[in-house]
Formats: structure tokens, C-alpha cells, sequence
């Protein structure tokens, strides 16, 4: 009941903020977007980052290729739009895609952009060219790329070595932007320079990101804001607080916890807010490498005993989804529907029968009332992971594991997860796109560098390959839903549950939509405008 | 007094170098550096790339020489490069020290005259409701810790009356940068007024059942003048002590305030630096603190002298 109550309170949001949209009016051109930002992020190199603190900020400097639009809520093939490109098309074998680009687009500092731009990006992320970025957290993204090559100065072809339909999902993604080849990477760290609505004025570590209306911005009569301007408030209550003084147009997208968006809507009843699931799911890492996890009985046993349900009650007052590795629909694309998902042992409705298993399979193990096994639950020293982590403490109680809590700071936990120093870990995944090829290889396959527990199965890897080949998004769906399942039942990397989160903005803030399968991709920004 | 103040001074340089020691060794025992928090903001660890960025930063080399090339690079005006922002470490950090120095000053400046004089009301009104009322104050000025004083004042003006007090980086006139800094500065200074009144108070009363107070009193003079001229001028040396200490205190103060308050102060900036293994920026930082607080303990010994008379530093 409570869950439907959510769903009917989320679709009246989203009404509202869709009707918002419609009914808005022309829109009108001037004022300043003013937002908090939640953190300092390292830099302002969206290439080289993998949180959306780089993101949020960065994007409107740039464009990609290709972009998701940014008035539909939910990513999908079907809402790839062309952006630097004017077109694209697939040769016959699937194995190279072309893009026209857009002439006459030009670089904030005023050097024309052209093919040989596309290029070097490319080059840089597949670590080809030679300046390097520091970090390339998405390399893996262009595996199957063997080059990318300019026809002229305004057509450019992707080379692959074999069919990838959803490459244009990850070009669509807000981690994807094109780079000039004339500024470095150090210098695209401090100072930005894009082809993108908002041209970069400065960046105040802990302070303050300032952008500008780009007026040579090559979509004509765009961006309709002057400016944006990102105040950064490390403290969630000085923010919110401020939002809710009107100091702030918006608060920081996806920043606002179910329970504090109660204070905001009661103190601040004009605001509108959105909550959407953000494509975050929280995990459990198990380190299968040594005892007692290299056991699958106590893997599976240890999958059996989640309730999940409860954590989504305790943590989201039932504002959370139930899923596998790819987002549950309905806002997930390539989620395992609901009956498939519950053929899954430890996803059954039953929880009490579940752990009845699981107890027998830990007896097998060598466990019981009189033996308990004795875990560390490591996880970082943050409220989103502290706080699953005691709940999932509590929760293998009733299978004779006794867990003690192990926070790690920030600084320590990669390399700590690196050098398989733990034994089960409490982990949030981020998704930056909607698609199992970025999920798939990025997490689980062989050797992939976010692939935290060094899982590795061939065979399901063999699967990955098939289902990103095929072009038929209905046979895709089936082949992604059997690796999930297998993936969930080989306890890879247990998944919890799915995140949702709300965004708020003042009502004179038209525009806005908060995508509802990627809290990555939303925030170029071009046609927002103000209603004052 | 020429020898002693050569001598304080060599002092003082013998204790600012054995703080740099302490401040460069000690940021190395702590787990982690910039580079392993950049890696854990990219979600992945590449030993390579690790290794590159390492070498690039200088911190791959061994300690000793890191802190040979931070020493003399301070004697030579270089501060170095923060490796987060990738500044020049002194361009980030001078526009934040006065910011946090107008609000240390004003914080102790709201301490010394809210605490001294309601701290010698309580002493002369010892043991009527004044002096009960005063000594809740002070306690819960104790109590309350500045950052949730700090909250309970933004959401108490939100409540009431719709606003909230933004920090403006560039006031115009006295007036704009009192009404910035007054806020917070009561917030971090409370702590610091009830500690003085507290000090005041114990120690007016002691001076206050001396023979010499008597004998003011029997001679006429009026309790203004055996107050204020005789009893607290006698009381104050103490207080000075706590106030100058109170300084070098006030820091972990306001951290949280400017926190809580949003200021762009030196003080929230050195806890994310910290965060961030920020080497340059932390060290640097922290000796200028060290060096602030050791110049404030010289200037509180220098400051008895002025005060009482019979205190002559001799060497």
C-alpha cells in the first residue's frame, strides 16, 4: 500500500513537473540559475571524473555527439538525439557508424570545432593519443573501437571490430563530451573550454563554479540564461536551509533524502520536487578469493538471508526499488521484470522460508546456533554506506553470521578493496548510462577496472558479447535478463537495492527534468530559463 | 628585556621548525594520499596510472628529500602548487585568511567584551539571581557546541523570518561587514565568552577578598573605582592567559562555523584539504597557524608585563 501511495505521489510529481514544462510559456531569456552544489569536485575535467559532482556542473560547457534528450526523463535508444552530429548512420555489418557534424560550431575561445576534435577526444579516452589523461575511469567503454577516423573536416567513422549498437548510448551519456584538440588535459582540468551553451568563468575549490552564457552558442537563441552559478555547501542543512530561504533557484539534482524532502515540501510548500530512482545501487562486495566467501554455500546463504524490503522501508520509507544489476522497471530499461526477478533465491516474497534455506545451507558450511561465523563488514565512512551496512549486520544474524562493522575512510577504501584486504564490503554502484554494456563489462567482466571483486566467468562473458551484438532491442532484453539472473544467482556482487532521491526548485524555474534512470546525463541545461 | 625578546625569538624558531617536522611527518603516517582520493573519486585504481601521477606529483620520492624540497622552497617565498586545484598554493590561500581572521578577531573581540564585564558582575553580585542567571549562561555557553548553535540560529531565522544570513565575500561598507561576520562570530565566540566570564568571575572573586580591597573599601573609595581600578586590573592576568589560549582553540571552532555558515574562510579549507591529502596547502597552512599561535602566546607574555607592573622579563 505504501509503495502504490509513492508511486501515485511520484507520477502527481512528475505531472506537475511535466505540466510545468507545457504550460510554462515562451520562454524568456536573462537571469542567473543559482544552485548549491553539494561538494568541491577534484576538478573540472568531466573525461577524467566518475562522480556526478563533475557532472552537474561541467556539462553545460560542453556537447557530445550525441545527447539523450533532455526533456524526456527516461534514456533510451529511442531518445538519442543528435547534437555535434547532425546525423548518424550504421554501415551494412553494423561495424561502423558515421557522423555528419555541424558546421560553423565554434570553441569558446573562438577556434572552429571540427572532425579532427572528435578525434582527439576518442583518441584520449581509448589512450591512443599522446597526451594522457590522469584517469580514464570509462576506457572500457570503447573496447570494441578499433578507430576513429575523420572524412573531411565535418564527417567522422567509429571503426568497430564488431557490432555495438549501444556505443551511442555511451556517447549519449553526460560523461562523453567532446575535448579541442588545442587545449591540453591539465588545462581542461582548470579551465574548461567546450563548444557548449555556458562558457566557464571560474572554479573556487569549496567556494564557488561560475559559468556564463556562451552568446555564440551555435544553437541559435539559446542557452536562455545569462549565467549559472553553483554556491558550494559541504552541510546539507545550510543548504537545504538556504533553498528553502530562497537563496537558491534549485537544490543540488538528486541531493534530497526521502526523509528531509517531508521538511523542504513543509517548509517550503511552492517548491517543486521530483524523486527518481538514480540509477545508484547499493551492493554487497564479497571477497570470494579467500575464506570463508570462497565457499558459494555461504554466498548464497548470505544472499538469502537479505530481506530487501526492509531496507528500502527503514532507509526510504518505501521509496526505493527492488532489482538486479540493471535498474527494475518501470524507469529501468533492461531490469528483469518482477516475475523472473522473484525466481531468484533470496528475491521471493517469502523472506522467513528464504532464510530457512539459507540456515541449511550454512549448517552444510559447518555453521549453526552453537557456530557462528565471525565477518567483517568494511564499508566507507558515509551515511549512504554506514547506514545499509548496519542493517545488513543485522540481517545475517539470522543466519549465524555475527558481522562487526568496519569503516573505512574514503582515502583507504579502493585500495583496501584492491588488495582483497576485506572480507564482505557494502558498496554503491553508479550507472552512468541505462545499458548493460556499461554495467556489464564495466563491473563485471574480467579485469575491468571497477570490477571491485575481480569476479570473473567466462562463460557469462561469452553472454555479454552475444547480447551487445544483437540490434533487436526485444531479444536484447531476454538475453540481459538471463545474465542478471545468473550474475545475482553466482552472488557477484549482490545487489541490495536501487536509490531513489528528489530534486526541489522554485516554481519560476522552468525546464527542468530529472532523468529517471540516470542522475549522469541531464544537465546541459541550454533551455532552462526563469519565469521572473 | 632585549635579551629575553632574542632569546623568546630564537625560541620561537627552534619551535616553528620542530612543528614543521611534526606537521610533515605526521600528514604522512595518515593512511591514503591525494592521489588514492582522486583514484577513489574515479571509482577505480589503476596501478600505472597510479604510479604516473605519483611521480608527477613529487610524492614518490623519499620523505626526506619531499620535506627538504617544502622547507627550502618556504625559505624561498615558494609555497608550491595545490595538487587538487592545481594553483599556486598561496593564491588559495591568502584570499581565505583574512576572511577567517575577521571572524577570529571579531569572535574574540564578542569573548573579551561579553565575558569580562558580565564576569565581573557575577562577581560582585555573588550569590543573588543575577549571579545564578549569568552562571547558566556560561554554562551552557560551555555546553553548546558552535556548530549546532550555528544551526539553530540559521533555522531559527529561516523560521521566523523567511531569511537566512548569506556570507557576502565583499562588504562595502562596516555596516554589510559587521552584519556578515556578527552571526557566526557570536556562534564560535559564545564558547569562548562563557569561558572568559567563568575566569573572570573566580578570579575578581579572589582578588576581591584581598586585604588591599578592604582597605580601598575603608579608606571611600566607591565600588566603580575598587572594582574596576584596584580588583580587575589585578583579576585581568588570568584572563589574558585564557583569551590568548582561547585563540589558538578558536580554530577547531571555526572549522564547524564556517561549516555550518558557508564561510570561504582559511578554516573550512584546511579540512578539505585534509581530505584531500592536499600536502601543499595543509602544511603550509598549519605553520601558519603555528607561527599565529606562538606569536599570540609571545604577545599574552608581553601583554603581563603591560598589565602588571611587576612583571620585568630578565634574562
Amino acid at each position: 500500500m505504501r509503495s502504490v501511495r509513492a508511486l501515485a505521489a511520484t507520477a502527481a510529481l512528475s505531472l506537475l513537473a511535466f505540466s510545468t514544462i507545457a504550460l510554462a510559456g515562451e520562454p524568456k531569456q536573462g537571469g542567473i540559475l543559482r544552485m548549491y552544489h553539494r561538494d568541491s569536485p577534484a576538478n573540472a575535467s568531466i573525461l577524467e571524473g566518475a562522480t556526478y559532482s563533475i557532472n552537474v556542473p561541467f556539462m553545460g560547457v560542453f556537447n557530445n555527439l550525441v545527447i539523450y534528450d533532455q526533456h524526456v526523463a527516461q534514456n533510451s535508444p529511442d531518445t538519442l538525439r543528435p547534437e555535434l552530429a547532425e546525423s548518424w548512420s550504421w554501415s551494412g555489418d553494423n561495424k561502423k557508424l558515421t557522423f555528419k557534424l555541424h558546421q560553423g560550431v565554434k570553441w569558446h575561445d573562438g577556434k572552429p570545432f571540427t572532425s579532427a576534435d572528435v578525434k582527439c577526444t576518442f583518441d584520449l579516452l581509448m589512450g591512443k593519443s599522446q597526451q594522457k589523461l590522469r584517469q580514464n575511469p570509462r576506457k572500457a567503454w570503447y573496447n570494441e573501437v578499433n578507430d576513429v577516423t575523420p572524412n573531411g573536416d565535418f564527417e567522422v567513422s567509429f571503426d568497430l571490430k564488431r557490432p555495438q549498437p549501444s556505443l551511442l548510448a555511451m556517447l549519449a551519456s553526460g560523461y562523453t563530451p567532446i575535448y579541442p584538440c588545442h587545449v591540453s588535459p591539465a588545462d581542461m582540468r582548470t579551465h574548461p573550454v567546450g563548444t557548449g551553451p555556458f562558457k566557464f568563468v571560474e572554479f573556487k575549490a569549496n567556494e564557488s563554479i561560475k559559468l556564463t552564457r556562451n552568446p555564440d552558442y551555435w544553437k541559435k537563441g539559446l542557452p536562455y540564461l545569462d549565467g549559472i552559478e553553483y554556491t558550494i555547501i559541504t552541510n546539507r542543512s545550510t543548504a537545504i536551509l538556504a533553498f528553502v530561504a530562497g537563496k537558491f533557484d534549485m537544490t543540488f539534482p538528486t541531493h534530497i533524502t526521502i526523509p528531509l524532502l517531508k521538511d523542504i515540501k513543509s517548509q517550503a510548500p511552492n517548491a517543486i520536487c521530483a524523486v527518481e530512482p538514480t540509477n545508484v545501487s547499493t551492493n554487497i562486495i564479497v571477497n570470494s578469493t579467500s575464506a570463508p566467501f570462497d565457499n558459494i554455500d555461504i554466498r548464497r546463504a548470505m544472499a538469502m538471508a537479505l530481506d530487501r524490503k526492509a531496507f528500502v522501508d527503514i532507509l526510504f520509507e518505501g521509496q526505493a526499488d527492488i532489482g538486479g544489476t540493471m535498474l527494475p522497471p518501470p524507469q529501468g530499461i533492461w531490469g528483469m521484470p518482477k516475475d523472473k526477478l522473484e525466481t531468484i533465491p533470496g528475491y521471493g516474497p517469502n523472506v522467513n522460508a528464504s532464510r530457512e534455506e539459507a540456515r541449511k545451507l550454512m549448517q552444510k558450511a559447518g555453521y549453526g546456533p552453537d557456530k557462528h561465523l565471525a565477518v567483517k563488514v568494511s564499508t566507507r565512512n558515509l551515511a549512504e554506506y554506514r547506514d545499509p551496512a548496519v542493517i545488513l549486520i543485522d540481517q545475517l544474524k539470522s543466519i549465524y553470521i555475527d558481522g562487526e562493522l568496519d569503516v573505512v575512510e574514503t582515502a583507504n577504501w579502493f585500495p583496501k578493496v584492491a588488495r582483497k584486504d576485506y572480507m564482505l564490503g557494502l558498496n554503491l554502484t553508479g550507472n552512468s548510462v541505462d545499458d548493460p554494456d556499461q554495467s556489464f563489462y564495466e563491473n563485471y567482466s574480467c579485469g575491468s577496472e571497477r570490477n571491485y571483486t575481480n569476479y570473473c566467468n567466462k562463460e557469462i562473458e561469452k553472454l555479454f558479447d552475444v547480447q551487445s551484438q544483437e540490434i533487436d532491442v526485444g531479444k536484447r532484453k531476454q538475453l540481459v535478463w538471463d545474465i542478471d539472473k545468473k550474475l545475482q544467482e553466482d552472488v557477484a556482487r549482490p545487489i541490495i537495492f536501487h536509490a531513489r532521491a528528489g530534486t526541489c526548485w522554485q516554481p519560476y524555474v522552468k525546464g527542468i527534468t530529472i532523468m529517471s534512470n540516470s542522475s549522469y546525463n541531464g544537465f546541459r541545461y541550454e533551455d532552462v530559463w526563469l519565469d521572473k | 628585556m632585549f635579551a629575553y625578546l632574542v632569546r623568546r625569538l630564537f625560541l620561537m624558531l627552534v619551535t616553528l621548525f620542530g612543528i614543521s617536522i611534526v606537521i610533515f611527518f605526521l600528514l604522512r603516517v595518515v593512511p591514503g594520499n591525494i592521489v588514492d582520493i582522486l583514484f577513489a573519486a574515479a571509482g577505480y585504481v589503476d596501478p600505472a596510472d597510479k604510479a604516473n601521477l605519483e611521480k608527477e606529483l613529487g610524492i614518490d620520492e623519499p620523505l626526506i628529500v619531499q620535506y627538504w624540497h617544502w622547507i627550502s622552497g618556504l625559505l624561498r617565498g615558494d609555497f608550491g602548487y595545490s595538487y587538487v586545484s592545481e594553483k599556486p598554493a598561496l593564491q588559495e590561500i591568502l584570499p581565505r585568511i583574512p576572511i577567517t581572521a575577521r571572524l577570529a578577531g571579531l569572535a574574540l573581540l564578542f569573548s573579551a567584551s561579553i565575558g569580562i564585564p558580565l564576569g565581573v558582575i557575577s562577581a560582585v553580585k555573588q550569590g543573588t539571581r543575577l549571579d545564578y542567571a549569568l552562571r547558566v549562561v556560561s554554562l551552557s555557553g560551555l555546553s553548546l557546541p558552535s556548530f549546532w548553535l550555528g544551526l539553530l540560529i540559521l533555522t531559527a531565522s529561516v523560521a521566523m523570518f523567511g531569511q537566512m544570513p548569506i556570507f557576502n565575500p565583499n562588504p562595502q561598507t562596516w555596516l554589510e561587514a559587521f552584519a556578515t561576520y556578527a552571526v557566526p562570530a557570536a556562534a564560535v565566540g559564545f564558547r569562548s565568552a562563557a569561558l572568559t566570564m567563568r575566569i573572570t568571575r573566580s578570579s575578581m572573586l579572589e582578588v576581591l577578598r584581598q586585604d588591599y580591597i578592604r582597605t580601598a573599601r575603608a579608606k571611600g573609595a566607591s565600588d566603580a573605582a575598587v572594582n574596576y581600578h584596584h580588583a580587575l586590573k589585578n583579576a585581568i592576568l588570568p584572563v589574558i592567559t585564557v583569551i590568548g589560549i582561547e585563540a589558538a582553540f578558536l580554530i577547531g571552532g571555526l572549522i564547524v562555523t564556517e561549516t555550518v555558515f558557508n564561510i570561504p574562510g582559511v578554516a573550512r579549507f584546511l579540512v578539505e584539504a585534509i581530505r584531500w591529502r592536499d600536502y601543499p596547502i595543509v602544511q603550509n597552512l598549519v605553520m601558519f597557524i603555528a607561527v599565529v599561535v606562538v606569536f599570540a602566546n609571545f604577545t599574552v607574555d608581553m601583554l603581563y608585563a603591560v598589565f602588571d607592573p611587576r612583571i620585568r622579563y630578565t634574562d
